[in-house]
Formats: structure tokens, C-alpha cells, sequence
């Protein structure tokens, strides 16, 4: 069996409720996941030919080129090179949405796409064409910083007050908040894994634990099932608010995507 | 349809021994894990894999369900000639890919 | 921490240890050492002059880089003909056997491995003049954090 210290979460529990006020980790101490992967990880992630993750970008630009639809059209027939189109885009969502009244998330923009302008099915959550897509399309910002979204679409404002609610908000069975395993615990050990401070600055990403590529959500809803909390149906608006938030807290941080975690 | 990742150096000395990458996308079923109601799941993996370097085996590999998913493989060759690397991946379920890299050897 | 028990509290992280039992029967050294007679036969293991390098912890046992390097000129008279690596304890003692020749020019290869839990793993070098070499590592497989659910 592995071997893992049995009662170390009961510790950290009890480390966690016996924590000061919150506190956001100051711009100068943001790090994102990558900084604390070991060396193998980190190779994996560094280059395009070994990084798994790539795999599914080449299936996006495939994607990105081919007809679909009734009104049969690919993405490249109005968007061009995405290299130049999509620079930069990953970078700014969520992005408030005038048809829904609130933001939406890269995934849900290409749906809005392919329904309205390709006039074909919305591709399914976690789909691994909806993955490959957005995955592509992130790719076209990595390395640019995260936008402070917030700071120019006042509209936005709400949103990101709900999404830091919930990220503070202590919830499931753990009785535990996002930000105490994220903003206090960060850098120690949990299980395999070391805690980060959850800036999504990688997404979608390679997980070796899912052995493909996911999405934040899917990543989020890990989380909660790990608190043993109620998960939220995929695209619910509070993923949306959550990823809102945690874009907010990690703005100026790189795009990476595809990321590779453990 | 399934993507492979090939990393050849596009010219070398002759002599040279130069490094291949492969990764190819795969999800490497093992047969051993059993699915949220306890039946196991059938075994969907790679097989083999071999490279031939204008017609010539010069690599070739076995695989066993403990290859990771989405199988990735490094190894070496000697640039002897320009040419093509051809490299195929065979599997359960009738998998089979095909992908070439050239070289140019000077 | 009202209505919390012990077991809730680990939960999150032994999730994945539930999902390990009801696998079958996992690989044992000895299995591991008979699918390496069927390899060399009767032929001695001579350790050294090759390395099996992997993380001595790996970060998660679904994927485990791995390289073997073998001290070989190389050439058409002397040269590493094939490499295999075996593992203890996973279901089976097989992960890969890779043919090689002196038209590789160097004896290295790597790959990514999965390993249910902490165990060694066997690099085995097949020469050319009939010999074997090995070498073993132990690899220290910790589990990941709050595993989701299975498909
Ligand atoms: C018929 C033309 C057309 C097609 C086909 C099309 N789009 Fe669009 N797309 C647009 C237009 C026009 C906009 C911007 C205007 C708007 O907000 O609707 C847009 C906006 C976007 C945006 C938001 C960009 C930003 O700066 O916020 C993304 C992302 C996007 N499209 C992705 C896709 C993808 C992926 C596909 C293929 C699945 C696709 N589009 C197919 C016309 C198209
Ligand atoms: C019990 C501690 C714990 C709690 C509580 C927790 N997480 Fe996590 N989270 C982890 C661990 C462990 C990981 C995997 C290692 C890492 O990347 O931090 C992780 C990973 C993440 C990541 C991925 C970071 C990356 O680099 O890709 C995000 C984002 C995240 N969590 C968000 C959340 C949110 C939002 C919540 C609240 C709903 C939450 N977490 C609650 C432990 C926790």
C-alpha cells in the first residue's frame, strides 16, 4: 500500500483553524504552481515536444481549421491566423457578456461561436474538443501577463465580490475555505502534493493525477470533492466567479498553458 | 484520430548521433482498473512502436500496460544518410499510426 | 469542527487507497524475477557500467520519467542489443523491452512509467556478446490529493 503520514490532514485542519486573519500573499510573493514542481515535472512542462499537454493543441488547431456547422465555417474562416487573432485572449476572461447579463469563460465564449456564428452544437464541458479548442487559444498568450479584467469593465465588479466570497467561504465536510489551504498552507505538503497558492495561470492543463487534459472547472470540482463539498454542474456561474477571482489574484502572473501539475 | 508529437533534428552531420522524441496521444487502458461499479475496464494499450530510418529498423519497443498514458519515448540514432524516419505505433482495438520526420544529413 | 470524524478528515486524501484494493492480485518481486529469467535465461545479472535514473519520490505514480544509459562503444562488434525495465508491484512485472543496435550510436533511452506504490524498479541491458548488466532504483510513490471520482 502507499505509505503516506497518516493524520497529517487532521493536523493541518487544526493548523488552519488556528490561523490568523486571511491574507492575500503580496504581489512580490505570488508564485504560481509551476515554481514548486520538482525538476522532472518542470522539464515535462518545458518543452513542447515532451509536454503532454501539446498533444491536445495540435488537436485545436485542427479544430480551429476545419468546417463546421451549418453554416460551415471554421474558426480560421473569420479569425485568421490565431497566433495573431487569439494573442492575448486567454489572458482576459472570464469577460463580461452582454447576452448573459455577467461573465462568461473562454470555454463558454467558444460555444457562443460555434452556436451562433458556426451554427453548430455547443460542444459538451470537458469534451476533449471543447479542451483542444481552448486550449490552442490559450496557448496564443503564454507567457503574456494576466489582466486586471476587473479594473477596466466595472461591470465585473460584483462578480468578483461573489467569487471571493465563495473562495473564503468555508464549506463540505473539511468545514475548510479555499484560501486556507491556498493563502496559509501554501508551500506545505498535502498527501503527494504540495499546495500552491492556486493561480490559474496554466489552464487547461496536463494532469499527470488525470492522466489527460482538464479544464479549471475540473480542477476546482477536485477540490471540492476533496472537502467532501456539493460540486456545481459544469459552467454553473460560480465556477464562473471563482475563476474570475482567481484570475483577479493572479493578474501579472504569465499564461503558461498547457501546464503541467502533478 | 490520434496526435503524435515527433521531434527529429531537421539536419546533422554525418556520423552525428542525434535524439528522437515521440510522444503520441493514447489513454493506455491497463485492463486492472475497474470503472464506479467494480467491472474492470478492458485493456486499451500501444503494443509496440518501431522507427525506420529509410526502411531500416533502427528502433523498435514492446509495450505492457505500466507505459504511462499518452506514451512518450526518447532514444538515439546515427545520421548516416538523408532520408526519412518513418515511425509506427500498433496497438489493441486495430490501432495504428503512421508518422515521418525527414533529415537532412550533410 | 463540529460532527467531523477522524475518517472524514482523512477522506480526501485515502480516497485513492480504496480504489486500490479492490484491484487484482498486484505483481510480486518474485514475479518480477521470474519475467526477468524469462529475459536472460541462465545468464549472470552483472550490475553496473549502466543506470537506471528515475525521481527517488515521484510527484505522481501515473507518470514516472525514467532513463536507462548503457556504457557501450556502440559498434557492430560490441554494442547494447536490447534494454527492458520491470517493475515489482504493479499488476504485472513488465513495462517495456526496447531492441536496439549500433545504429543507435548511444545506448539512452527514456520513457514515463506508471507505479501503483512505492517499489524498485529493474533496468536490465541485453550486449551483444551474450552478457547482461542491471541496475535497480526504489522509487518512493506518493499519492495524490483529493482524487475525484472514477469514470
Ligand atoms: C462567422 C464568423 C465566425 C466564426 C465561424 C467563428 N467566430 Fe469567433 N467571433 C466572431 C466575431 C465577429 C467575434 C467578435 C464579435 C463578438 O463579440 O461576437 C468573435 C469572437 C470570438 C472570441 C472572443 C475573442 C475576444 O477577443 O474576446 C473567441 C475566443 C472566438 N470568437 C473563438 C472562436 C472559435 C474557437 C471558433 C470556431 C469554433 C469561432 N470563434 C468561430 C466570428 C466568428
Ligand atoms: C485541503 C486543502 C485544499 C483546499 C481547502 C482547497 N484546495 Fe485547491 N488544491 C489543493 C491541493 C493539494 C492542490 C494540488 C496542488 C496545487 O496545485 O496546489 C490544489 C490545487 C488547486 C488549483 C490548481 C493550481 C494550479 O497550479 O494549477 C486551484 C486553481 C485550486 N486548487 C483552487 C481551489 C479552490 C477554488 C478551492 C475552494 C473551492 C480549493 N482549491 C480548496 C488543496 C486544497
Amino acid at each position: 500500500m502507499r505509505r503516506r503520514p497518516r493524520g497529517f490532514l487532521a493536523a493541518l485542519v487544526v493548523a488552519a483553524t488556528a490561523g490568523a486573519a486571511l491574507a492575500q500573499a503580496p504581489p512580490g510573493e505570488r508564485r504560481t504552481g509551476y515554481e514548486l514542481l520538482g525538476p522532472t515535472t518542470k522539464a515535462m512542462q518545458d518543452d513542447d515536444m515532451a509536454n503532454p499537454g501539446m498533444l491536445w493543441v495540435l488537436d485545436g488547431e485542427a479544430l480551429w481549421a476545419r468546417p463546421a456547422g451549418s453554416a460551415g465555417k471554421a474558426c480560421a474562416g473569420c479569425h485568421g491566423d490565431a497566433a495573431e487573432s487569439m494573442k492575448g485572449v486567454a489572458a482576459r476572461y472570464p469577460a463580461f457578456d452582454d447576452k448573459a447579463g455577467r461573465p462568461i469563460d473562454l470555454e463558454q465564449r467558444i460555444n457562443q461561436c460555434r452556436v451562433d456564428r458556426q451554427e453548430a452544437p455547443a460542444l459538451a464541458r470537458e469534451s476533449r474538443e471543447l479542451n483542444a479548442l481552448t486550449v490552442f487559444i490559450a496557448r496564443q498568450s503564454r507567457s503574456l501577463p494576466i489582466e486586471d479584467v476587473v479594473a477596466k469593465d466595472e461591470r465585473l465588479k460584483p462578480f468578483l465580490e461573489a467569487g471571493k466570497a465563495l473562495f473564503e467561504r468555508r464549506q463540505g465536510q473539511l468545514n475548510l475555505s479555499c484560501a486556507q489551504c491556498h493563502e496559509e498552507l501554501w508551500d506545505k505538503h498535502l498527501a503527494g502534493n504540495t499546495i500552491s497558492q492556486a493561480h490559474p495561470t496554466g489552464y487547461p492543463q496536463y494532469r499527470l493525477e488525470w492522466q489527460t487534459l482538464g479544464s479549471l472547472q475540473r480542477r476546482l470540482r477536485n477540490c471540492l470533492i476533496g472537502l467532501r463539498a456539493e460540486t456545481y454542474a459544469y459552467g454553473a456561474p460560480e465556477y464562473v466567479d471563482l475563476a474570475l477571482y482567481l484570475m483577479w489574484r493572479a493578474r501579472g502572473l504569465p499564461i503558461e498553458a498547457p501546464a503541467v501539475r502533478p | 484520430m490520434s496526435r503524435a508529437l515527433i521531434s527529429v533534428p531537421p539536419k546533422a552531420k554525418k556520423g552525428e548521433v542525434v535524439q528522437i522524441k515521440a510522444l503520441i496521444q493514447h489513454v493506455m487502458e491497463t485492463g486492472f482498473r475497474p470503472n464506479s461499479s467494480g467491472v474492470l475496464l478492458p485493456r486499451d494499450i500501444i503494443t509496440s512502436f518501431k522507427c525506420l530510418y529509410n526502411g531500416t529498423e533502427v528502433f523498435a519497443c514492446e509495450m505492457f500496460p505500466a507505459m504511462a498514458a499518452n506514451p512518450f519515448l526518447t532514444f538515439h540514432t546515427l545520421a548516416t544518410e538523408s532520408g526519412t524516419l518513418e515511425f509506427q505505433w500498433t496497438g489493441d482495438n486495430g490501432f495504428s499510426v503512421k508518422e515521418s520526420a525527414k533529415i537532412q544529413v550533410e | 469542527m463540529t460532527g467531523m470524524t477522524r475518517r472524514d478528515i482523512l477522506h480526501c486524501a485515502a480516497g485513492g487507497a480504496v480504489l486500490l484494493a479492490v484491484r487484482p492480485a498486484a505483481a510480486t518481486p518474485a514475479a518480477m524475477q521470474e519475467a526477468i529469467r524469462q529475459v536472460v535465461g541462465s545468464a549472470r545479472l552483472t550490475p553496473g557500467r549502466m543506470q537506471l535514473s528515475v525521481p527517488p519520490l515521484s510527484e505522481n505514480g501515473n507518470t514516472v520519467p525514467c532513463t536507462v544509459t548503457v556504457e557501450s562503444a556502440m559498434t557492430a562488434q560490441d554494442h547494447v542489443k536490447a534494454i527492458h525495465i520491470f517493475n515489482e508491484k504493479n499488476p504485472q512485472p513488465n513495462v517495456i523491452s526496447m531492441q536496439l543496435g549500433p545504429r543507435a550510436g548511444r545506448a539512452s533511452v527514456s520513457t514515463r512509467i506508471r507505479l501503483s506504490e512505492t517499489q524498485t524498479v529493474t533496468a536490465i541491458a541485453q550486449m551483444s556478446d551474450g552478457s547482461f548488466r542491471s541496475h535497480s532504483a526504489n522509487v518512493i510513490v506518493t499519492q495524490g490529493a483529493c482524487l475525484e471520482d472514477t469514470p
